[in-house]
């Protein structure tokens, strides 16, 4: 067991876990941060995708020991009190979210393309969204929702992960 | 039917659990936990046949810490029932697969379980294994199903569907200007749902087996436990959790899981989670049927067809589940949208040593529609005539009647004119332009440029008698809120059940969408409103929610309490007025069967569905020809289904189907090794990424069908069956060789490309046959 201190969602906080440990696992088993999934475990899917100091991170890939310290963003910081965030406003609109369970991630990796590219164009969006798996959609309103949260006052003003 | 005028349906609210979901609030089977949960885990045989001749457990693991389950733990019957009760819920005595359940296991913490699984040693006495229909049906197979002294050997189910003048089909062909001949093939293909299959279960003495998880439909698993429980089925509470993508194949899995979690919740004493990995699920679970058709046509010399003669085979896998029912679905659509003078489908579904495929969208009907819309390309280039000319030629026009006997309406609601469905879609995707111009770049350029499509139907609800079997129940409740919530098992898995009977009952309730709830389904407090596949829940269970909405409206103004117009706040006044006055109030209506709706199950005859939804897919490629990567660069998908209820949905339903035949066609490979999936992780099983797919363009043409509510049609299988065959098509436009293999990977068309010396992109006749 490793005694870890990072910061989650604006919150610090300090876990004892085996160093090893998958960050997803400790998000979602020590933190009950149920929001990132895994559907692969293997770095394929991106349903288990955070920000970890600003980046976009597979957390079935980074062993606990790795985010010693880290500012981590997970869906359930996205949204500042109870209001939705405006991509998670567009996802909804646009019909970006069938099934659901790769929408976290994928809201994830949205609002860090559009860090990188505050208006990008289709094939930005589509290979900044390629880590992301979606077996519903066919992406298009996925790419629909990206194009119109660009678009969206307040987009980038997302509560900063560092 | 005049089109109504609608407010609430055919507009785009937001999907009714919408917000859980891009909050990541949503709560899937794997991140719910029970007080004292133990995680169960599943042995399974690392054989494809065989006798088991032992079991050992490594000292070297702690088992006394363990909850161990086998077959004798099963207080009922050892089967999972589906069809037949030939699949066992836990392999005894011999296996049939590899990756076949032996044995569970159940431990308080979950991280110790894989080294307690690969810690239980199992050793066989091997059996003789067949892994394709070709083995299946050769006389000197192993008979690995059913009896070994049956004429037709691992024979699951067959059909023999007869149109026309069938009997006459010989002569036909002798006299025939043309005969063309082929063979088609499709491989298995995974859901790939990205949540994997879980469910979480509960024992208890008094109460019996509660399970919850991932799953399409809940009474399906009720059904299964009942008889490995041996209780009845008010002690077998099932619920579905928020479930993260199905297509089928979360059918009739969970039954299986389910009972595995049960079987260790009964015996540990505690609440038992299974939920598999991306390996487990992807090597044990249930696939798309890999197809083998063969077709023999007789064509005039203008290219009509004058009979035809189809071979449809499936590969079930180990157990019947449910291939008899996929091959039905996929016998019948054989025949495509097309006038046949004469046709024999003949239907045939083989048990092979894979773990048994099973549900996945469209049903069969995929496999049977590329073969078909292959073949009709086929013919067009055997008789030097254009694809579009022999569609032309046959489609079914209002007034003919489909291969089952079934009428196409001549006027009216659900008169489909399928040539202007053609004239539309090769309009819009400007497919003449196009096709000129790819043939003109095509000889100068490495890539090689070509367009195709595919004329299809898709018919909704259950084949045949189905529906009438099924006897679906829908009730709508007045909650203590005064507010209507609807009841049923159907359940929403990301295709927007929710959404789409909400959307019918505020719409005929004229209450605001907002206004109305549907209850969890959860077999305790919802009536059996079917399962949840076949395309059927728009039409069938919406028609039901329309006239349960009727009938609740009608109890509250016949007991005096609601006005005949009145606003949302009069609705509530009077809903609370009456539950004060009377006490609960539920509206309940079962499925009636439409009078003209006459099904001959013996003989494939007469009204197979309610109705068909009919399409028009068009599909562009790129062929390189240094790298021999098909790429398909645009696509463009035409549908007529009724009045679509959500455009937004629909439009999603039909994208995200059409992603999946890309898939199909392109990139989709299981790779089989002694039965085992060799390929069972996402990083080598490859769907398409959001880089990988084409601009899709989707357009409907809206004639509303008698059918459903509010003119509409089943929708949610019908994207899969167009794709690929178009896409191949396409693919034959741009080499000019005649692919009718898929998935097609760049090394089968590098195959064929340099066998054939085709990569100068020198045009070649087409055979006649294959
Ligand atoms: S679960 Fe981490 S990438 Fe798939
Ligand atoms: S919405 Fe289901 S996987 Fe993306």
């Amino acid at each position: 067991m490793t005694q870890i201190t990072l910061t989650i969602n604006g919150q610090p906080r300090t876990i004892e876990a085996p160093p090893l440990k998958r960050l997803l696992d400790v998000l979602r088993e020590d933190l009950h941060l149920t929001g990132a999934k895994e559907g692969c475990g293997e770095g394929e899917c991106g349903s288990c995708s955070v920000l970890l100091n600003g980046e976009l991170v597979n957390s079935c890939l980074v062993p606990i020991l790795q985010a010693e310290g880290a500012h981590i963003t997970t869906i359930e910081g996205i949204a500042s009190n109870e209001k939705l965030h405006p991509i998670q406003q567009c996802f909804l609109e646009q019909g970006g979210a069938q099934c659901g369970i790769c929408t976290p991630g994928m809201i994830l990796a949205t609002h860090h393309l559009l860090e990188k590219y505050p208006q990008p164009n289709l094939l930005q969006i589509q290979e900044g969204l390629a880590g992301n798996l979606c077996r519903c959609t066919g992406y298009t309103r996925i790419f629909q929702a990206v194009q119109q949260a660009s678009k969206t006052p307040g987009t980038n003003s997302v509560p900063s992960p560092i | 039917m005049s089109a109504q005028t609608t407010h609430i349906v055919g507009s785009s609210p937001i999907r009714k659990e919408g917000v859980a979901k891009v909050l990541g609030r949503a709560q899937y089977i794997d991140d719910i936990a029970l007080p004292n949960m133990w995680f169960g885990a599943t042995v399974r045989s690392t054989i494809p046949r065989g006798r088991i001749t032992s079991i050992t457990f490594d000292p070297a693991i702690p088992w006394h810490e363990f909850t161990i389950v086998t077959a004798a733990d099963v207080p009922g019957e050892n089967t999972i029932v589906h069809i037949a009760k030939d699949h066992l819920c836990l392999a005894s005595t011999h296996v049939n697969h590899p990756n076949e359940p032996i044995l569970l296991l159940a431990h308080p913490d979950r991280a110790v379980l894989p080294a307690a699984v690969a810690a239980v040693h199992i050793t066989y006495d091997p059996l003789p294994a067949v892994f394709t229909i070709d083995q299946a049906e050769a006389p000197d197979a192993p008979a690995i199903w059913g009896d070994p002294d049956a004429p037709e050997k691992n024979l699951f189910k067959s059909y023999l569907m007869r149109s026309g003048n069938e009997s006459q089909l010989d002569a036909i062909f002798a006299a025939a200007d043309h005969i063309v001949t082929g063979e088609y093939r499709t491989g298995a293909q995974e859901q790939l749902y990205i949540e994997n299959n879980g469910i979480i279960a509960e024992y208890s003495a008094t109460h019996g087996v509660t399970v919850r998880g991932a799953m399409q439909c809940p009474f399906y698993v009720v059904h299964a436990l009942q008889l490995v429980f041996n209780l009845p089925a008010e002690q077998c509470r099932v619920i579905q959790t928020e479930t993260g993508g199905a297509f089928g194949g979360k059918e009739d899995f969970p039954s299986v899981i389910a009972a595995h979690a049960a079987l260790l919740a009964m015996k540990s004493g505690h609440p038992v989670k299974i939920c598999y990995d991306r390996a487990e699920d992807l090597a044990a679970t249930t696939k798309r049927h890999p197809s083998r058709t063969r077709i023999r046509t007789a064509v005039s010399k203008d290219g009509k067809l004058l009979g035809g003669d189809i071979a449809f085979c499936l590969d079930g896998g180990a157990y019947l589940t449910l291939s008899a029912t996929v091959l039905s679905r996929g016998t019948i659509h054989a025949a495509g949208p097309y006038r046949w003078p004469a046709l024999r489908v003949s239907g045939k579904a083989y048990a092979t040593n894979l773990p048994p495929h099973g549900a996945f969208r469209g049903f069969g009907a995929p496999q049977s529609i590329f073969a078909t819309e292959r073949h009709m390309d086929r013919i067009a280039h055997a008789l030097g005539i254009t694809p579009e000319d022999v569609r032309r030629r046959n489609l079914l026009a209002p007034g003919d009647r489909t291969a089952t006997g079934q009428l196409v309406p001549q006027s009216g609601p659900d008169t489909v004119d399928m040539q202007h469905l053609l004239t539309r879609a090769l309009t819009e995707s400007d497919y003449h332009a196009k096709q000129a111009r790819f043939q003109k770049e095509n000889p100068t350029s490495p890539i090689k440029r070509g367009i195709g499509f595919a004329t299809f139907f898709h018919g909704s609800g259950f084949t045949g008698s189905g529906e009438r079997r099924l006897n679906s129940l829908v009730e709508i409740e007045l909650t203590p809120t005064g507010q209507p919530q609807i009841l049923v098992s159907s359940t929403e898995f990301g295709q927007g059940t929710n959404t789409i009977l909400c959307q019918i009952a505020a719409e005929t309730l004229h209450l605001p969408y907002d206004f109305i709830l549907i209850a969890q389904p959860d077999t305790k407090h919802v009536p059996n409103s079917g399962p949840t596949v076949a395309s059927r829940t728009a039409m069938i269970v919406g028609k039901l929610v329309e006239r349960a909405a009727q009938s609740l409206v009608q109890s509250l103004i016949t007991s005096g309490h609601l006005p005949h117009h009145y606003s949302a706040d009069d609705f509530r006044h009077a809903a609370l007025a009456y539950l004060a006055q009377h006490g609960p109030l539920k509206a309940s209506v079962r499925y009636q069967s439409p009078g003209d709706i006459v099904w001959d199950d013996d003989n494939y005859k007469g009204e197979a569905y309610p109705a068909y939804a009919w399409a028009v897919y068009v599909a562009e490629v790129a062929v390189d020809t240094t790298t021999y990567a098909a790429t398909c660069t645009n696509f463009y998908a035409l549908q007529e289904v009724g009045k679509v209820l959500h455009p937004i949905l629909a439009a999603g339903q039909i994208e995200g189907g059409v992603a999946q035949g890309i898939g199909f066609a392109l990139y989709e490979k299981c790779v089989w090794q002694q039965g085992h999936m060799a390929n069972n992780q996402m990083t080598n099983y490859i769907m398409p990424t959001s880089a990988d797919l084409p601009p899709i363009h989707v357009a409907f043409e809206e004639i509303p069908s008698i059918h459903g509510p509010f003119g509409a049609k089943g929708i949610g299988e019908l994207p899969m069956d167009g794709p690929a065959p178009a896409i191949l098509n396409a693919i034959e436009d741009a080499t000019r060789i005649p692919f009718n293999e898929i998935p097609l990977l760049p090394e089968d068309i590098f195959q064929r490309m340099t066998a054939n010396g085709h990569t100068s992109g020198d045009p070649c006749v087409p055979e006649a046959t294959a």
